[in-house]
């Protein structure tokens, strides 16, 4: 082609779209022509490709058209039209109707002798068969699997894949076949002219990529999943004598792998038995050639789901190996290895202190989403001794990043702040540096809001960083910000030591700033005048009295009631006490009921609804104490988020080098991954899942009378979760009631379950069944939920055993029409589950509070148990305080949730009854070689709570 | 070279180098048996074609673009997205099966009364006459009541895909009609 000319259209690079309908009449036209300019339909076609590759669609009688009009290209034999045929074709299938006339023309070209055609055909064939054509087409494609040309056979691997959820039971017949690929060595056809022309190095390429073997792995994978013996076979087969020769392959067999052990753990069966088989392999694959496997193989052994499963001995092996990639010339591997390290941070950040040397020559990196994590990681790892000198590294650190990375950076020291209370002079001397740094609104509301954690969690920090916050807002340039830090300085303010410092700053504002900033400064003024102190009183009133003059309406209306109400209150204390709820509130609205309460009466039908003004009563509040403990843990889990952040940024970056590892068991190991945030993540799920079973319980009638709901206990598995039938059962709480809800899971294809219900016996006389609600109906692989309700005690807490049967009445269905026959009454059976606890901690909701020490020596009624755990061998630290978390239903406090070290723990819990009595409790852990003992102090102001929960594992 | 020449003799042909032909008819009536016989000179063996199968065979000095058509009941609406261009339509008829003869005709008349296939020629083949108890060819021209057609060239030809009887007389025909009427 002469280089003087340039069509615009033809140009892919151009990304100026051609147009659709010019196109599409160009090629009605050009492919019917006879004969058929080949060189003039193959540019056509590319540009139909080009469009429908950018989301371009054409409606059905256009696309069908057009599918016809390109298969009439299929008598020219030249290869390369036909090889743009088959793309157009492939991405017409899904719009076009009739795609099967294609289907003689590809399976002859599958049959035929011209290797060129054959892997556009295959890959083009999976797309036109369904289920009942596939038959048509098996042999062909079984031949195109064990084809000796690795193209085609990657094709026919490929395509068998997708072809799985069209045609099950066709597809597993050929496993064989992709059993045989594996192993195979298939050669690639090397391009005619590469060979005459004498390209030089084409003679240096090996024979083979074995490319084959990855796609062949995959397809097993799918077919063997849910059978455990013969994924196990395949494993041994493969890690045996004949090893995978492609390093795609081998991570994902890392990856498989490393699934069956993490199935084998969750359904509890022997570890050891599975640690000593794995071993070996992983030993070997932490030293392979391949960098990817290297770092697969070690993601797997440090995965936290598997952290029982090897020593620490073995995990150490796979951190020197890590830390090994951490200085390797190629980007995307020093990447992957620092983002492991970063993950395993979180969890157990003892295990990563020791490559700190090699993370902190990271710090410089010129890729910034490296040095970031290197960052953020040091920040994880650093003890508290250690958090000065970084935080001076990253104080030079922070010039020369982009405000993204900023917010990442000082998101982690607000992190730290957290962790490590006594630190706070340094870090909150970090984060005024930043506050006084030019940046964007970004950044800077992320270090008001590590500013506010500090505020708000760490006490002792509290005046320091309010001070900080009052001179941020002397120069703030965000009218967003300035509200926020006021609201701030109105909640803290009062409770200072010295509440009338905070005054001059806030009235500043009212008179310097614009009228939002006015507004919100006139409210927390207000509040100010209730911390009792006369003389401040009048002075407030007196400011004021001076907003009432104000140019705007905002702020003289709420200067008018706040003054109106301030002078309310000087009469009796009842005034007084409203004045208090309605300038200082102490309860917050749960928003997530409000909006839905206020959407149910905005929606509704009914006109008689609207005589009455919306109740606000009725939707549940908590206290302020409840949102903090909400907050503290997002807060912890806000670690979690930074990744996640980076993560985004990372993608574009590396997405071209990794394409070839994502996959769908990457997803999966990917998931297990994601569940290392422990038992603060649960406890999150749970209380946003509180509020679903809050409304499903609202649409029963039965239990309108028992007015709110208190708590809901998380769900406990009363069956294994591959049975017949799964049941799970939670425990919902309410104010004179005990209600039972079992969630039943019927996973059988052939039978229909009706009048479900679980027959329960208590072994206590303290809970009388009231009433039951069955299930009517329940279909083959659906799930629904039976409700049993018990009368409790008015008062205490009793512990209780509840054994459970599940009854009903049972028909089989028939297969065809997948309805039980007419005549079928069916016949009545039962299914015994496990029994369930109800133990005092299901009337104890986790709560937050500031202070830990200073609350639990507060309450009055001690109670000290001592159980011996025994064994400490088989006993890991973690393992224990999630389980003592649990049985004790509290919050862990002051980072005490995460162990530092495997012999001795101690464990801060907190809690409020559902009659809103607090309780805190003091569990001190050794784990020694004599054995695992445990002291567990309860404190309460309710007596008999203190001695239930101490004693809760005393019954057992 | 060759590829001179035969522009050559093309442009002798006033331009229209390659000429279109259907092949339809019911399923089983030997379609692509006729197909391969006439371009490979050997009987294959075939399967129901599920869509199409196009050759390209040079008779005579003419580039012909064969176009097989399934003919199962599903693949019989589609017939009509090849109609364009194409000089003529060979009519293929099991002619044992004379049940069937009803639809054979039905599906005849339906396809000739379409606009794109006013100027194209019709060869029938009343094929498979190798077996016993096949319908002469006038019978078959009768049953399908061919003598209604007008404004047509059409023709009868007894054949045997698998002896190759009868198959190039009827070529051999079609040929000289389009070369009369076409160019």
């Amino acid at each position: 082609m002469s280089t003087s000319t340039y069509k615009r259209f033809e140009d892919p690079e151009s990304g100026v779209l051609p147009d659709k309908m010019t196109v599409y009449q160009e090629s009605q036209r050009a492919f019917r022509a006879s004969p058929i300019k080949a060189k003039k339909c193959r540019r056509l076609l590319s540009q139909l490709v080009h469009l429908l590759y950018h989301g371009e669609t054409f409606n059905k009688t256009e696309a069908t058209n057009l599918f016809f009009s390109v298969s009439k290209l299929f008598h020219n034999n030249d290869p390369s039209l036909r090889q743009m045929a088959y793309l157009a074709i492939k991405e017409l299938c899904s719009m076009s109707e009739d795609t099967l006339m294609i289907t003689a023309s590809i399976m002859k070209d599958i049959q035929g002798r011209e290797a060129v055609f054959k892997p556009d055909a295959v890959r083009t064939l999976s797309r036109v068969l369904d289920g009942s054509t596939i038959h048509a087409a098996e042999r062909a494609m079984r031949n195109c699997i064990v084809d000796s040309n690795q193209a085609v056979c990657c094709a026919a691997l490929v395509s068998t894949y997708h072809l799985f959820p069209v045609a099950k039971d066709v597809v597993r017949r050929w496993a064989n076949e992709a059993q045989d690929t594996i192993g195979a060595a298939k050669s690639i056809v090397r391009s005619p002219y590469a060979a005459q022309g004498g390209v030089s190095g084409s003679s240096r390429l090996p024979q083979s990529t074995y490319f084959h073997q990855y796609h062949a792995l995959g397809l097993m994978y799918q077919l063997r999943k849910d059978d455990k013996m013969g994924m196990q076979k395949l494993i041994q087969q493969l890690t045996g004598s004949r090893r995978l020769q492609n390093s795609f392959a081998t991570v994902q067999l890392v990856r498989y792998v490393g699934v069956q052990l993490a199935n084998e753990v969750q359904v509890g069966a022997s570890i050891d038995a599975s640690a000593t088989r794995s071993w070996p392999l992983f030993a070997s694959w932490l030293s392979d050639k391949s960098e990817m496997v290297e770092l697969e193989a070690a993601k797997v052994v440090l995965s936290a789901q598997l952290a029982r499963v090897f020593t620490s001995e073995q995990q150490m092996q796979a951190i020197s190996t890590v830390s090994k990639l951490l200085s390797v010339p190629r980007t995307v591997t020093r990447f992957a290895a620092i983002r492991l390290l970063s993950r395993l941070a979180v969890s157990s950040p003892e295990k990563v202190r020791p490559c700190n040397g090699e993370i902190e020559e990271l710090v410089n990196d010129p890729c910034r989403s490296i040095s970031t994590y290197a960052i953020t990681t040091l920040l994880k790892t650093g003890s508290a001794e250690s958090v000065d000198r970084l935080v001076k590294i990253i104080g030079g650190f922070m010039d020369d990043i982009t405000d993204e990375f900023k917010v990442v950076v000082v998101r982690a020291v607000g992190t730290l702040a957290l962790k490590f209370p006594d630190k706070h002079r340094v870090l909150l001397g970090f984060l005024g540096d930043a506050l006084r740094d030019e940046g964007g609104f970004t950044f800077k509301n992320s270090v008001v809001e590590s500013v506010f954690d500090i505020v708000k969690f760490v006490p002792e920090a509290r005046e320091d960083a309010l001070k900080l916050l009052c001179e941020f807002i002397e120069d703030c340039e965000y009218t967003e910000l300035a509200v926020r830090v006021l609201h701030m300085l109105g909640e803290y303010g009062p409770k200072a030591s010295k509440p009338s410092t905070y005054v001059r700053y806030i009235y500043n504002r009212v008179v310097l700033e614009n009228s939002i900033v006015r507004s919100s400064a006139v409210v927390a003024l207000s509040k100010f005048a209730l911390v009792g102190d006369q003389k401040l009183t009048l002075s407030i009133e007196v400011l004021l009295q001076r907003c009432l003059r104000d140019v705007d309406d905002e702020v003289r209306d709420r200067a008018a009631f706040a003054l109106h109400l301030l002078k309310e209150a000087d009469g009796s204390p009842e005034a007084s006490a409203r004045t208090r709820a309605l300038l200082d509130p102490q309860t917050r609205f749960s928003l997530a009921s409000l909006e839905q309460q206020l959407c149910q009466y905005v929606r509704s039908d009914d006109k008689a609804s609207f005589a009455r003004p919306f109740d606000a009563s009725a939707v549940p509040t908590c206290s302020v104490e409840d949102k903090l403990a909400e907050q503290l843990r997002q807060k912890m889990q806000g670690e979690g988020e930074i990744k996640e952040g980076v993560k985004a940024e990372m993608k574009d970056e590396i997405k071209g080098e990794i394409k070839g590892e994502i996959s769908e068991a990457g997803g999966e190991t990917g998931a297990a991954f994601g569940e290392t945030l422990t038992t603060q993540a649960q406890q999150e799920a749970q209380k946003s899942q509180m509020l679903v079973y809050a409304r499903e319980l609202a649409t029963l009638p039965q239990f309108e009378s028992y007015g709110d709901l208190l708590h809901s206990s998380q769900a406990v598995e009363l069956t294994e979760t591959d049975t017949e039938f799964v049941v799970r059962a939670v425990k919902h709480v309410f104010k004179h009631h005990l209600v039972v809800q079992y969630d039943v899971c019927n996973t059988l294809k052939t039978l229909q379950l009706e009048n479900v219900t679980v027959i329960g016996q208590l072994d206590s006389d303290a809970y009388q069944e009231e009433l039951s609600i069955p299930i009517q109906l329940l279909r083959p692989d659906s799930k629904a939920s039976v409700y049993i309700s018990y009368k409790r005690p008015d008062s205490g807490y009793d512990a209780a055993n509840l054994s459970n049967t599940l009854s009903y009445v049972a028909k089989d269905l028939d297969e065809a029409s997948g309805e039980p026959a007419e005549d079928d009454e069916g016949y009545p059976d039962e299914y015994q589950v496990e029994d369930l606890q109800i133990t005092p901690a299901d009337f104890v909701i986790p709560a937050f509070t500031g202070s830990f020490t200073a609350v639990f020596d507060s309450l009055p009624n001690e109670e000290v148990a001592v159980y011996n755990l025994g064994s400490a061998e088989s006993t890991n630290m973690q393992d224990v305080v999630a389980k003592v978390t649990r049985t004790l239903g509290m919050l862990p406090l002051e980072g005490s949730a995460r162990v530092h070290s495997e012999s001795t723990h101690t464990l801060k819990l907190f809690g409020t009854s559902v009659d809103g009595a607090k309780v805190g409790a003091l569990v001190k852990l050794i784990l020694s070689s004599k054995g695992a003992m445990m002291k567990v102090q309860v404190r309460s102001s309710d007596a008999d709570l203190s001695l239930l929960l101490a004693n809760v594992w005393g019954e057992n | 070279m060759g590829s001179v020449f035969s522009s050559m003799f093309n442009r002798l042909w006033g331009g229209k180098k390659e000429i279109r032909i259907l092949i339809l008819g019911l399923d089983g009536a030997g379609k692509t048996t006729i197909l391969y016989k006439l371009q490979l000179g050997e009987v294959v063996k075939t399967k129901p074609t599920i869509g199409f199968n196009v050759e390209t065979l040079k008779y005579k000095n003419i580039a012909i673009n064969m176009w097989d058509l399934g003919g199962q009941t599903s693949i019989r609406p589609y017939w009509r997205c090849y109609y364009a261009d194409t000089a003529a339509v060979i009519f293929v008829v099991d002619s044992t099966d004379k049940e069937r003869m009803v639809v054979a005709k039905k599906e005849l008349h339906t396809m000739l009364k379409e606009d794109e296939l006013s100027d194209s020629a019709l060869l029938v083949f009343a094929n498979k006459q190798d077996q016993p108890g096949a319908m002469t060819a006038a019978e078959v021209s009768k049953a399908l009541g061919l003598a209604e057609l007008k404004d047509r060239s059409w023709s009868i030809v007894s054949s045997s895909a698998i002896k190759g009887e009868g198959l190039t007389e009827g070529l051999d025909w079609l040929i000289d009609v389009i070369k009369e009427e076409q160019m």
